[in-house]
């Protein structure tokens, strides 16, 4: 470089500085019309858009979940409540790391693998957003330990709700039912809108049929709440409408005689008043705590109930489907009798065995060597004479047994206002040809004639048409709810005999009563110490056949092949108030091991006892109580 | 200020020389820029009440920063320019070694070394680099006839680029940026030829790409990524964006009231007391707010600009320009960012943001300003 270049020019630098400001003054302003053009874009043309999003952001409509209704026996004792219930929820939107919140937590609320499992199996069907429960049924100290540590878990809060609880427990589980949470496939069947804050719904039982009736309507409040989800202010609510309480027709102290009278057995008991339809006690055993499954239950407790041989999930009352055996014979005497193929006078021989004609097959009865030859109808109920049925039945034929049969509510279900309920089959040669493709062969008549064979009923079915004979032909739907509210519920009536003369109603209800109260009736074990009238019929269902001329010992057979044990009964005889129908499985003697069940109930319910000893409602624990003796402590 | 007051600074005016000083004088202050700057510190003040939620610790604790700053202000403005000159060279190496040493011994915060720990007392050299950079630029170039000769751009050019890049393997993106533009203004008020600004634009185009693929960090690629779509991840690294854009936007032209904004007071709003502080002042003053706040600006940079075209020196005239420009850089990327223009660099809004060191740096600046402006008093007397 020259010289020359290197002096400096103070009157052109000083030019070429203020050339320079002038651009960079042109810049700034540029600049800065960037800025306004920007800042108006935000605040001017898309103010709509942006205040949208902040109101979308501070205030959330939320629904309110409806208090569900309760449910009382007919004496007001409480059997499903609501209890308040802490629960740990997540809301993953607001966690920063889901797996760092679950450790935290778990340094202090201990979590179970199983509680992790299953909270991120709700996890991955919530709704954006949406609290996710991780702990059911927190306690106040751990609530008290996690609000010290509140700031370290974002997005994790304390739900308050009210739980379900059943505070009979076992007792009316089958009944009863359960709630549990949500499933998947109910999202997609229940109205979204009235369950938007609902997390339960009836599962089974009552719970489930009444479920519309029980769950009651949304409400929903506008709520101001911060980026942290917490909710500052309520802007606006509506309450909403609970759920209706009912009452039932249940008397529970029945229901617990029923179920302590099968205690350590496998089997069901109904019992309902004939004249309304009302169910006093449904009960199948065993039974389980319906408690286990609100929350939803482990896989532990579920598996042991799963395998448990004796079926506890199992409604027997409703589901289990039995040959009725010999008590469905009162109903084809008053067949017999109705269709003029017998009357009161007509006797028949028993030698022992029926034989159609033509066929060498013999039908034996189930004593050996017959009920004498003389056996007229009152005499073939009270001693359940095997041989005088088969004949009745070859004589009125399958097509009359069906249409008969039909009227007392056989194979068909009854109505009740329950889930899960089973048909039963009363075989007809229809439905023969439909299910087994063949013909119906006179020799699957006898059999029905003595409630065997194809013939099936559940013990409901057979209360029910125990409920008809009691009244004299009316067929009603059983009922469970007595009143929703102040408003009765009324059993609908089906049907009613009004062609059967009441001259062989009577005919048939003396034979009955003299099952129990005759010197020679398979129940009169029963009638000792009775102050009412007793009318029943025992029944020992065959679960395995037996080979013709083989004899039928209990010690040889498994267990689990033994002969069901039945029984039916009404009372009082000349106006009866109460139906029973008892089925105890592998139980062999009708007479006298399903009959004192009978007995029992029915002693309950028309005698009275004091209901002191059942568990008062909002406890929690043993569901059944257990009669323990008197301890000493000598 | 009087209008005789106004009067003796004007050039060539020669009036004044007979009159007594005044205190303002005396003390090296320019009267309307201190107004207008403390009018900005008050408007800080009370956005940062209301960012805070009423917390008026906190408001307490950035008005000791500001009398600080302000008294540091003060001193700095005693200084002549040419006493700054002098010192550049030597301030320059200072940094320099400095800014190694953070490197090597820093402090680290949020992944970052920025620090030096100085006897429990820490600062980030990096602030100083911000004034002492220009200051080497402008005594280099002010000790040679401008415009700058080729060799003399390319020499200036290293100054800024070993700072920029020490202050870059911090890592701190924005500050490095902040700094090396504070340098380029120094050479393009010295007049280099625009021939040179263009090639330069050509290159740093053709640089995009490998700057992009080998020199960003993971972060700083994603905090540009989500820039140009920050609906891509609405919960993570788009959140800030999106929040401050919807705290702007739902202010609309009148704002919701001082203190009512929905955003900000529910904790939508992240960084609401420092860098998104402007967010707030958007939602609760509205368009009109932010209007009136680049006013204000725009003031201080008029003001500005003129003292620094004022100097008599041609040191001052680059240094002065510099700091101003420098400054509007700040309001210009605060503002761009927050709004969804620019990437989020973590660029604090002047006198607004919460905040010390950075504070202390302003103010320094607008003292050396004042300074050149006493000077320039000084050589008309």
């Amino acid at each position: 470089m020259r010289r020359r270049q290197q002096l400096k020019n103070t009157f052109y630098e000083r030019r070429v500085y203020r050339h320079r400001v002038t651009v960079s003054i042109l810049i700034v302003l540029t600049m800065t019309m960037i800025l306004v053009g920007r800042y108006s874009q935000l605040q001017i043309s898309d103010y709509d858009i942006y205040k949208t999003q902040s109101d979308r952001n501070r205030i959330q409509l939320l629904p309110i979940a409806p208090k569900r209704g309760l449910v009382f026996d007919r004496n007001g004792l409480l059997l499903a409540e609501n209890i308040p219930s802490y629960t740990l929820t997540v809301v993953k939107e607001r966690v920063r790391s889901l797996d760092d919140t679950l450790a935290i937590i778990n340094e202090i609320i201990p979590l179970s693998e199983d509680d992790i499992e299953q909270f991120r199996k709700r996890l991955s069907r919530r709704r954006p957003y949406e609290a996710v429960p991780l702990k059911f049924r927190v306690s106040d100290e751990d609530i008290a330990k996690l609000a010290v540590n509140r700031h370290r878990v974002p997005g994790v809060e304390i739900d308050a709700q009210l739980v379900r609880h059943y505070p009979q427990g076992e007792l009316f589980a089958h009944m009863l039912g359960y709630v549990g949470r949500i499933s998947e496939r109910e999202v997609d069947v229940i109205d979204p809108v009235n369950y938007s804050g609902t997390h339960y719904i009836g599962k089974i039982g009552l719970e489930k049929y009444y479920e519309e009736l029980l769950h009651g309507t949304v409400g929903y409040q506008n709520v101001e709440s911060n980026a942290h989800g917490r909710i500052l202010r309520v802007l606006e609510r509506h309450d909403p409408l609970p759920g209706g309480d009912i009452t039932l027709n249940v008397d529970a102290y029945v229901q617990q005689v029923a179920y302590e009278a099968l205690k350590d057995q496998r089997g069901a008991i109904v019992a309902m008043d004939p004249h309304t339809g009302g169910i006093i006690a449904m009960v199948s055993a065993p039974g389980y705590d319906t408690n286990l499954f609100v929350n939803g239950i482990s896989s532990v407790d579920y598996n042991a109930l799963q395998n448990n041989p004796d079926l506890p999930l199992y409604n027997r009352a409703l589901q289990g489907q039995y040959p009725p055996a010999s008590t469905i014979k009162p109903m084809w005497g008053l067949a017999g009798l109705h269709y003029g193929v017998v009357t009161p006078a007509t006797r028949i021989a028993d030698p022992g065995w029926f034989s159609l004609p033509d066929d060498s097959r013999r039908y034996r009865d189930w004593k050996r060597g017959g009920h004498g030859a003389s056996v007229n109808l009152e005499q073939a109920v009270v001693q359940s004479c095997d041989v005088y049925f088969y004949e009745l039945a070859y004589k009125l034929g399958i097509d009359r047994l069906h249409s008969f049969g039909t009227r007392f509510g056989l194979g068909d279900v009854t109505g009740i206002d329950n889930t899960n309920e089973r048909a039963g089959l009363m075989p007809s040669r229809e439905w023969k040809e439909k299910s087994r493709g063949g013909h119906w062969y006179p020799g699957e008549t006898i059999n029905v004639g003595i409630g065997q064979g194809f013939m099936l009923a559940t013990p409901l079915q057979l209360a029910v048409a125990t409920s008809v004979v009691a009244s004299r032909g009316e067929l009603r739907a059983p009922r469970l709810l007595a009143s929703v509210g102040e408003e009765a519920v009324v059993a609908p009536l089906l049907g009613k005999m009004e062609d059967v003369s009441s001259a062989h109603w009577d005919a048939i209800t003396r034979s009955m009563e003299e099952v129990v109260n005759g010197a020679r009736g398979t129940g009169r074990g029963l009638k000792a110490g009775l102050t009412y009238r007793m009318a029943g019929k025992s029944g020992t269902a065959q679960v395995v056949g037996i080979a013709a001329g083989a004899k039928y010992d209990s010690n040889a057979i498994h267990a689990r092949n033994r002969d069901h044990a039945l029984f039916i009964a009404f009372a009082p005889a000349d106006d009866p108030k109460i139906a029973v129908a008892v089925v105890i499985e592998n139980g062999e003697h009708g007479g006298s091991v399903a009959g004192p069940a009978a007995r029992k109930v029915m002693d309950a319910y028309l005698l009275g006892k004091p209901k002191s000893d059942l568990v008062p409602a909002g406890t929690v624990g043993p569901v059944v109580t257990v009669s323990v003796g008197a301890e000493t402590n000598e | 200020m009087s209008n005789s007051d106004f009067l003796r600074q004007m050039p060539g005016d020669s009036r004044s020389m007979s009159n007594p000083r005044s205190i303002s004088q005396r003390l090296h202050i320019d009267i309307p820029l201190l107004v207008l700057l403390l009018i900005l510190a008050g408007v800080g003040l009370s956005v940062l009440y209301s960012a805070s939620d009423g917390s008026m610790a906190t408001v307490l604790r950035q008005g000791r920063f500001l009398s600080v700053a302000f008294v540091v202000m003060i001193v700095v403005a005693q200084f002549h320019p040419e006493q700054l000159q002098r010192w550049a060279p030597f301030a320059y190496i200072g940094v320099l070694l400095l800014l190694l040493a953070v490197d090597f011994v820093g402090v680290g915060a949020k992944g970052a070394q920025r620090w030096l720990g100085v006897g429990g007392f820490r600062f980030q050299p990096s602030e100083l680099a911000k004034l002492v950079l220009p200051m080497a630029v402008a005594w280099y170039l002010s000790t040679h006839p401008l415009p700058p000769s080729f060799r003399h751009t390319v020499i200036s050019l290293l100054l800024i680029l070993f700072p920029t890049v020490l202050i870059v393997m911090q890592p701190d993106l924005g500050t490095s940026i902040l700094i090396a533009t504070s340098g380029i203004f120094v050479l393009f008020l010295a007049g280099i030829s625009w021939a040179f600004i263009a090639s330069c634009f050509g290159l740093v185009g053709l640089m995009a790409y490998p700057m992009w693929e080998y020199v960003l960090h993971d972060y700083q690629r994603q905090r540009i990524l989500t820039l140009l779509n920050p609906e891509l991840d609405k919960l993570g690294a788009g959140w800030n964006i999106i929040q401050s854009k919807t705290a702007i936007g739902s202010g609309g032209f009148e704002g919701k009231g001082w203190l009512q904004g929905t955003q900000s007071h529910l904790d939508f709003l992240p960084e609401s007391h420092t860098d998104f502080i402007i967010a707030v002042l958007a939602e609760e003053f509205g368009l009109r707010g932010v209007l009136l706040l680049l006013l204000l600006y725009g003031l201080i940079i008029s003001r500005g600009l003129w003292i620094a075209s004022q100097a008599k020196h041609c040191f001052g005239r680059l240094l002065g320009g510099s700091i101003i420009l420098t400054f509007f850089v700040y309001v210009f990327v605060n503002m761009g960012m927050v709004s969804g223009l620019l990437p989020v660099v973590g660029v604090p809004l002047p006198l607004v943001s919460q905040g010390g060191t950075s504070l202390v740096t302003l103010l320094v600046g607008f003292g050396v300003l004042m300074g050149i402006c006493a000077d320039e008093r000084l050589v008309h007397q």
